[in-house]
């Protein structure tokens, strides 16, 4: 299998090329997305609507209720429709359409409706865009029965993720990143879905885990070279998606290390980290070395002056201070 | 009845399927009502009596390929689009051999073989769904058509602004049927909306739009005839806005506090069905009995599906962990 160099931004677009070239029902649509329009504002559908046809890649007013409903709409007739929510923040206008709609119609018909959506949303602080356009809403949409969260962090993980998401029956919501968007790693050529709800061990330790998910997985990376030098054995785990997590890898993982700390980039209060950690806590309550401990950000909207927006922005130092406490 | 002159006139099988579909809705409804008044249903309950000629005529025009989104206040569209009623009714009874096994009630019934894609219980969200309906239409290259339900109330939220402007960007095989019954919940009409005439709203969103008295079936025959045969062939949406006159308020057992005893009175006293049996028999499209006879079989069929529904199994809990996602939650 041929790989290639290529950041998270070109593995999605590779993903959806791949998706679109193997099955005739996969579509396209969002704000830009069609080539007369750029191929999305950040480029992430170029070519498609050129290889495809307009009809398979099709540009939307500014409309996301319109969107998600168009989604809906042609899944429930047995396509799989891609759809751009450029930002995640603009999910939020949509919210009907995905939580009352796309959500629950499996249930509500008692099985009979299937929704084969892909959500492909861009968050994440760092680029100085301030409070409606970087926030990390996985949460909102976990604590939805009914979809399926997924925030990959590598080149490959974007690509192979994204075409489960697309051939999943379900509901998926999948965001990209701001931190992760531009970073390069290998990815194959034409690749192999990798399975949704299941972790990967970033690194293999024994004093404590990490477990983290999307840009933050990164920065904890970036961590650990510290901790290593400071002779602190860290267990880093990639939950890849939120939404269903990977109970069985983080409990194990947990019960091999005793002492669990969880890190995101969302809102740390009434955050995804909370369910992690009260999980970890309610089974392995007699294991634990150290009390569960969670980072995330400050509850405040996502600032704009950098100098706010990297303190918004959990820090390597700030998960290495984090592990030291919990070695201590 | 208003007579067109443009319009194709209904064949006299047309008009008796039109009246079928009818008395089919309002025995139903009555039957609905008798028996939550008899405390063998518990269920909310948003009657749709005196808005059947809408749908019933609407329905004499599709086929069961053709697709409906409908609304809360829809039972009269998905009879009307001839569902069955015994899964309709343990349905509404929430029991296992309901359309949705007991999930989705009354509000949410969903039948996709005879077309009724989805029901919802959010005002306004018909809209941006059959636009969704309308475009795999449109890429399967077939010339099915959807139809998108919705009250006069919707017409004031964004769903239906951006749902217009999309399917006429697109020119999307959908039709917008605005049921205007003259309140939203309780608030009246000209209290809620900018506009003496909703299907005004069309000029905006560069499509057709009509309003038809939606009590007069042959008004609303040509009206759907040409707005259907505009989507079967490729032309684009249009904006229908039917007016009509809800006859039991917005939630059964509301007092209608918001409207005058003489306006509910006088809408009463023009029920569109009495009108219509009497113009088929005085037009000679029926004689009494073939309709008494018409209804007697429907009434046999609502019996049987109200007996069939309230004798359905209960779900079981287990219930809870199916059809969240493709794949059942562990217990």
């Amino acid at each position: 299998m041929t790989a290639k160099k290529m950041n998270s931004l070109q593995a999605v677009n590779s993903a959806l090329a791949q998706a679109m070239a193997e099955d005739n029902k996969v579509l396209v649509l969002g704000e830009d997305v069609a080539d007369r329009e750029g191929g999305g504002v950040t480029g992430a559908t170029a070519g498609l609507s050129t290889r495809f046809g307009d009809d398979r890649v099709k540009s939307t007013p500014i409309s996301e209720q319109a969107i998600i409903g168009a989604a809906i709409g042609a899944a429930l007739s047995g396509y799989k429709p891609v759809a751009e929510i450029m930002l995640m923040n603009f999910t939020t206008v949509a919210m009907d359409m995905i939580f009352n709609h796309a959500a629950k119609l499996r249930f509500m018909s008692g099985g009979q409706s299937t929704v084969p959506i892909t959500i492909r949303t861009l968050t994440g602080a760092g680029w100085q865009t301030a409070g409606q356009h970087a926030d990390h809403l996985e949460g909102w949409f976990a604590h939805t029965a009914g979809i399926k969260v997924v925030a990959p962090s590598t080149p490959a993980d974007y690509k192979g993720l994204l075409l489960s998401c697309i051939q999943d029956p379900d509901p998926c919501i999948f965001i990209e990143s701001a931190g992760s968007l531009f970073i390069p790693g290998e990815v194959d050529e034409v690749a192999t879905p990798i399975p949704l709800g299941k972790a990967r061990i970033v690194q293999e330790g024994t004093d404590i885990t990490i477990v983290s998910w999307s840009s933050q997985v990164l920065r904890c990376q970036a961590a650990l070279p510290a901790l290593a030098e400071a002779g602190i054995s860290v267990e880093l785990v990639d939950l890849r998606t939120v939404s269903p997590w990977d109970r069985e890898a983080v409990l194990a993982s947990v019960a091999k290390t005793g002492r669990a700390l969880v890190v995101h980039e969302a809102v740390r209060d009434f955050g995804p980290g909370g369910e992690i950690a009260s999980t970890i806590a309610e089974e392995l309550f007699g294991q634990l070395k150290a009390p569960v401990r969670r980072l995330g950000a400050p509850k405040s909207p996502v600032p704009f002056a950098k100098v706010l927006e990297d303190a918004y922005i959990v820090s390597p130092e700030r998960v290495a201070e984090a592990v030291k406490a919990l070695m201590a | 009845m208003a007579e067109l002159s443009n319009a194709p006139a209904p064949s006299q099988e047309a008009l008796v399927d039109i009246y079928r579909r009818m008395i089919r809705i309002e025995r139903n409804d009555d039957a609905i009502r008798k028996t939550i008044r008899l405390g063998r249903l518990v269920m909310p309950y948003y009657s749709a009596r005196g808005q059947e000629v809408i749908p019933a005529t609407i329905s004499s025009l599709l086929t069961d390929d053709d697709k409906i989104c409908t609304i809360y206040r829809g039972i009269h569209d998905m009879v009307a689009k001839d569902m069955p009623l015994r899964p309709l009714w343990a349905e509404i009874a929430g029991r296992v051999d309901g359309t949705c096994k007991g999930k989705g009630g009354p509000m949410h019934l969903t039948h996709p073989e005879t077309g009724v894609m989805v029901t919802t219980g959010i005002v306004g969200s018909s809209m941006p769904i059959a636009n969704g309906l309308a475009w795999a239409a449109k890429l399967d290259g077939s010339k099915r058509v959807t139809i998108a339900y919705f009250g006069d109330g919707a017409s004031n939220i964004g769903a239906f602004h951006e749902a217009l402007n999309l399917a006429s960007v697109w020119k999307l095989p959908v039709i917008f049927v605005c049921q205007n019954n003259g309140f939203a919940e309780h608030t009246r009409y000209e209290n809620g909306t900018s506009v003496d005439f909703i299907a005004k709203r069309a000029i905006g969103y560069g499509m057709p739009g009509h309003t038809v008295d939606g009590n007069d079936p042959l008004a609303m025959y040509a009206a759907a005839h040409e707005a259907i045969t505009r989507a079967r062939e490729g032309e684009g949406p249009t904006l229908l806005e039917c007016k009509t006159f809800r006859f039991l308020g917005h939630v059964l057992g509301d007092d209608d506090k918001y409207m005058t005893k003489e306006e509910k009175a006088a809408a009463i006293a023009k029920d569109p069905l009495p009108a219509f049996k009497a113009w088929l028999v005085a037009q000679g499209h029926a004689t009494e009995d073939q309709l008494a006879d018409m209804q007697a079989k429907i009434e046999a069929e609502v019996e049987d599906a109200q007996e069939f529904g309230l004798a359905s199994p209960l779900p079981s809990v287990d219930e809870l962990r199916r059809d969240v996602f493709a794949q059942e939650m562990p217990a």
